[in-house]
């Protein structure tokens, strides 16, 4: 799906609907499909084990807007060319990905959606 | 505002970049990132699985192997006495073989040139007893790679690659282990990634292995398509490992969780 970058942010759903935050609170917490708490901690008092290499996901929907985290999400890249944060739509940039991964975003539109509509509801 | 925000992500990337490596007082094996139990069953020798390996290795050594029916010690003698120290010293530039070879390539030389013997497949039970044995001869050895200028392109090849992102995570290896070990990765502390204990016993594994078995771990959690065993990347890799942990004490063979 193209996407539109306009400042700090990508303001239009990639599918063209809003997500579902059930389902993105489940890749958020899949240590396969979102990885996400292995970089990050977050208000989630069952799963013992959190990353501390990145800010907490608590109040992320405090402090960005759907249009923000969607960037955030899609190619963090574009806001600092050094961040350890994986593009999760984005496939280029990158060198030498296992031949199951080649030609493949790590999440999908929809699933990008699932989780900007999660993230969103974080608030402090 | 705008410029303010851009120059915000400016100062933030010359951060980044200038994350730098560990300053040799703040090295520390991964033995001190270990829990008190896993540090016990390496420390004693009749608690780590490692020293199974190693007598195993032991017994090789005393074995005559291939066509001129020559054993290790057939040359080296004892190993307690000849072998102290070799582990610390590779990967190291090798004469013969024109190229830096890692200690399971220096052994499998041996076997061909001087006992005509078949070389012993990567990580297998046989390379990994031989490797362990020497290596356990090395243990509070500190690491000590030559200044070799015939090693110079291997080491420079590993920092790079030691540095370089890769796979569909984006990941380095500088990433995790110089900016944020001590840190927690999904729950497990991040080590500063030093090759001090190979070949080692991991828990996860339940088993032997070496370094290189290690690394493509780390290359499959990344993503990336691993190097193959004995590649030129691994070698040289390995080799700036090694050098990176220069004077660190050996602790072959180690246990990790």
């Amino acid at each position: 799906m193209p996407f539109k970058v306009e400042g700090d942010a990508i303001q239009r759903s990639l599918t063209g609907q809003p997500g579902d935050p059930t389902e993105g609170r489940r890749i958020v917490i899949s240590r396969q499909t979102g990885l996400c708490l292995l970089c990050h901690s977050g208000p989630f008092p069952d799963e013992r084990f959190q990353g501390t290499l990145a800010p907490s996901l608590a109040g992320a929907g405090t402090r960005w807007t759907l249009g923000q985290l969607r960037l955030r999400l899609v190619d963090g890249r574009r806001l600092n060319p050094d961040t350890i944060m994986p593009s999760y739509y984005v496939l280029d940039g990158v060198v030498r990905v296992a031949p199951s991964f080649a030609a493949k975003t790590i999440l999908n539109a929809a699933q990008i959606e699932d989780v900007v509509a999660f993230l969103s509801t974080l608030r402090d | 505002m705008k410029i303010g925000a851009a120059l915000c992500v400016l100062l933030l990337s010359v951060i980044a970049v200038h994350a730098a490596e560990i300053a040799t007082a703040d090295r520390k094996s991964g033995f001190e990132f270990m829990g008190r139990d896993t540090q016990a069953m390496q420390t004693d020798d009749t608690s780590n699985p490692g020293m199974l390996n190693v007598l195993d290795g032991g017994a090789l050594w005393e074995r005559p192997e291939g066509a001129d029916k020559k054993a290790c010690a057939s040359c080296h003698g004892d190993a307690s006495q000849r072998m102290k120290g070799v582990a610390a010293r590779y990967p190291a530039f090798d004469a013969t073989a024109g190229q830096v070879v890692d200690l399971g390539q220096r052994i499998n030389l041996c076997r061909r040139d001087h006992q005509k013997a078949p070389e012993l497949a990567y990580e297998s039970r046989d390379l990994l007893a031989l490797s362990a044995f020497v290596a356990r001869q090395s243990r509070g050895q500190p690491i000590a790679i030559a200044d070799d200028a015939r090693s110079a392109n291997a080491l420079m090849q590993g920092r790079k690659l030691f540095n370089e992102r890769m796979g569909q995570l984006n990941l380095s290896c500088a990433i995790c282990h110089d900016d944020n070990w001590g840190q927690k990765l999904g729950g497990t502390s991040i080590p500063q990634g030093h090759p001090n204990g190979y070949p080692l016993y991991r828990l996860e594994w339940q088993a032997m292995g070496s370094l290189q078995r290690r690394l493509r771990n780390c290359m499959i959690g990344m993503r990336a398509e691993p190097f193959s065993y004995g590649s030129s990347e691994f070698i040289a890799l390995e080799l700036f490992l090694m050098q990176r942990a220069q004077g660190m004490a050996m602790e072959s063979p180690a246990v990790r969780p």
